[in-house]
């Protein structure tokens, strides 16, 4: 046990490890809108320009937050105005504005061979050189988010699910979707300098996605994605520091283990909920993936009967009851 | 204006960017209707029904509701139900959690429901027969009680005016019959309704107004009397038979082949 909390006698693994915890949560909460929303590839178009804009920020001499956050402020709200008008998809848009932010930092980079070793951080993640400051910022924006979800969550969940009913309902679906887009390069910014630029869209969607496969509520998904995003977060972490491997890169790796090992456990649940639902009418298999409590009748091949909800029926020589419940798929 | 007159468009164009899709439309509609637009794909009614709910701003002319512009109206007094095939049915859910969503109304930003507002849609899904169903994922209804879970969440706001995009599409002939027979109660008790519709015969059957709408109103009033031979083919551009037997109209694909 004292082994195991060796690492947490070092200062640089104490901040690299609440890091990873924020920004795995961050990640996590985010994350959940991104899947529903299918823009996963947003978060990795959005980090790529951010990535631009903090390097002509450093040649500017721009903080990097500001270069940064002032670039994927705008490469985001480019990507709203190109696919207004629907002829523009939002993968070719995202493909196009957030390469050339992109590109704008590698040849800025190439150029200035100079400051090459500075952005390897930015690209590939560098939890162990965690900054206070850094620290803050990524605090404060989990904090911004959260407060933004809890506030916001009837508007967000109605303009995710069914964006143009909601405008009938009154939801600004417009503002909803500027709001999101600031919370979302806020949260990529405050965690490429952790988890790097490449690595980031999957730190956002692996949490979601493997919330997803665990449960149907929106409201569960949720908490379980934030919650699953700083485990995965912390996990990664601490990885990194056993096999001294690159965070980000351990990070990801934890979260695509957990999506498996989620993938593997929905199968069994629905595998086992498929044979409790089957029953046999003399040699006949037949299953009931779905409920009857509208009692609406059904054909067995040569004879037919309706039935109620949960009620014993007879079959020959057997008996047995329908609990007339859908699959279960909730944790 | 009238004060009878739930809808009222005067002389509205509008479209999509250079695409109009309609020009210079003027459309009445009486408080307290049942009707059913009908014309073929791509005639404008999807169109029209954006424009109805304020979603789609005309280009010119004006649009009351109830006397008003859409904008100005209280929130929830104009629902809308979408069609059930642009709904996404993986999206994690529940009855309750749709119907919920049509509270939005009440401007409440505290993310839980309320007890008051539980019981509201704990009323309502008991009346409309989904309380069975609260907890249940959307998947895992019938194609019915989906309709009926979406019309609880137009109706959980008490609508003057009811909305609905192809009610009738994509269920059983039975689920169609049910669905209409439930509107039709609903506009019983005072709400007026308009739907789109591709299913004639249903709108013959269960609708006491029909406007035959192409890009313009062809035609409007009681089916018995708007579907004829010459209206349908100026709808659709095609011949379709019309049957009369007793008080009830039959429409059916007109098969005459040249030889």
């Amino acid at each position: 046990m004292t082994e195991f909390l060796v690492p947490f006698a070092y200062e640089f693994f104490r901040n690299g490890m609440l890091a990873a915890l924020l920004v795995g949560g961050l990640c996590g909460l985010i994350g959940v809108f991104i899947v529903l929303r299918g823009m996963s590839y947003i978060g990795h178009g959005l980090s790529h320009a951010a990535f631009g804009g903090a390097v002509l920020g450093y040649v500017l001499n721009v903080n990097f937050y500001v270069g940064a956050g002032i670039a994927g402020f705008l490469a985001a709200m480019l990507i709203n105005q190109l696919t207004k008008g629907k002829q523009i998809k939002s993968d070719a848009a995202i493909g196009i504005v957030t390469t050339a932010f992109f590109a704008l930092g590698i040849a800025i980079i190439s150029r200035v061979r100079s400051f090459t070793q500075s952005f390897e951080a930015a690209l590939f993640g560098n939890i162990l050189g965690v900054s206070s400051m850094d620290l803050i910022i990524i605090a404060s924006v989990f904090v911004i988010t959260i407060l933004a979800v809890v506030f916001l969550y009837r508007p967000l969940l109605f303009s995710t699910f069914d964006p143009e009913t909601a405008g009938v309902f009154g939801v600004r679906t417009e503002l909803i979707q500027v709001a999101f887009s600031i919370l979302l390069a806020m949260a990529i910014i405050a965690s490429m300098n952790i988890v790097g630029v490449t690595m980031i869209a999957a730190t956002l969607v692996a949490p979601a996605s493997t919330a997803r496969i665990l449960t149907d509520s929106f409201s569960r998904m949720l908490f379980l994605s934030t919650l699953l995003g700083l485990v995965i977060g912390a996990v990664g972490m601490y990885s990194s520091y056993q096999f001294d491997a690159a965070s980000g890169a351990t990070i990801v790796l934890t979260g695509a283990l957990a999506f498996c090992l989620a993938l593997i456990s929905a199968f069994i649940r629905d595998r086992r909920a498929f044979k409790a639902q089957i029953h046999y009418h003399g040699n006949v298999a037949h299953a009931h993936p779905h409920d009857h409590t509208d009692g609406h009748a059904h054909s067995h091949g040569p004879h037919d009967h309706s039935h109620d909800h949960n009620h014993d029926h007879e079959h020959g020589d057997h008996t047995h009851t329908h609990e007339g419940e859908a699959s279960p798929k909730t944790v | 204006m009238s004060p009878n007159h739930i809808i009222e468009l005067k002389d509205v164009s509008t479209g999509y960017k250079d695409n109009p899709v309609f020009t210079h439309l003027n459309l009445s509609l009486e408080q307290g209707l049942f009707a059913g637009i009908i014309g073929p794909t791509g005639s404008g009614k999807t169109t029209l029904l954006k424009t109805i709910l304020g979603t789609l701003k005309p280009h010119g002319g004006e649009v009351l509701i109830m006397g008003k512009p859409v904008s100005s109206l209280s929130r929830g007094s104009v629902s809308y139900v979408p069609q059930l095939e642009t709904v996404d049915w993986t999206f994690p859910v529940t009855v309750e959690q749709v119907i919920m969503m049509g509270l939005f109304t009440n401007r409440s930003y505290i993310p839980w429901p309320s007890r008051e507002e539980k019981t509201k849609v704990a009323e309502l899904a008991e009346k409309l027969g989904i309380s069975a169903y609260l907890n249940q994922h959307i998947r895992n209804l019938s194609g019915g009680q989906q309709q009926r879970t979406f019309l609880a969440r137009a109706l959980i706001s008490s609508p003057k005016l009811l909305v609905l995009d192809e009610p009738t599409s994509g269920v059983d002939i039975k689920t169609q019959h049910d669905v209409l027979h439930l509107l039709k109660h609903l506009n019983e008790d005072g709400i007026s309704i308009i739907i789109t519709t591709h299913d004639l015969n249903a709108v013959a059957a269960h609708l006491p107004w029909v406007i035959c709408f192409n890009k313009h109103v062809i035609a409007a009033g009681k089916p018995q009397e708007v579907f004829t031979s010459k209206t349908l083919s100026e709808t659709y551009g095609g011949d379709l038979d019309v049957i009369h037997h007793g008080s009830h109209v039959l429409i059916a694909h007109s098969h005459h082949h040249k030889h």
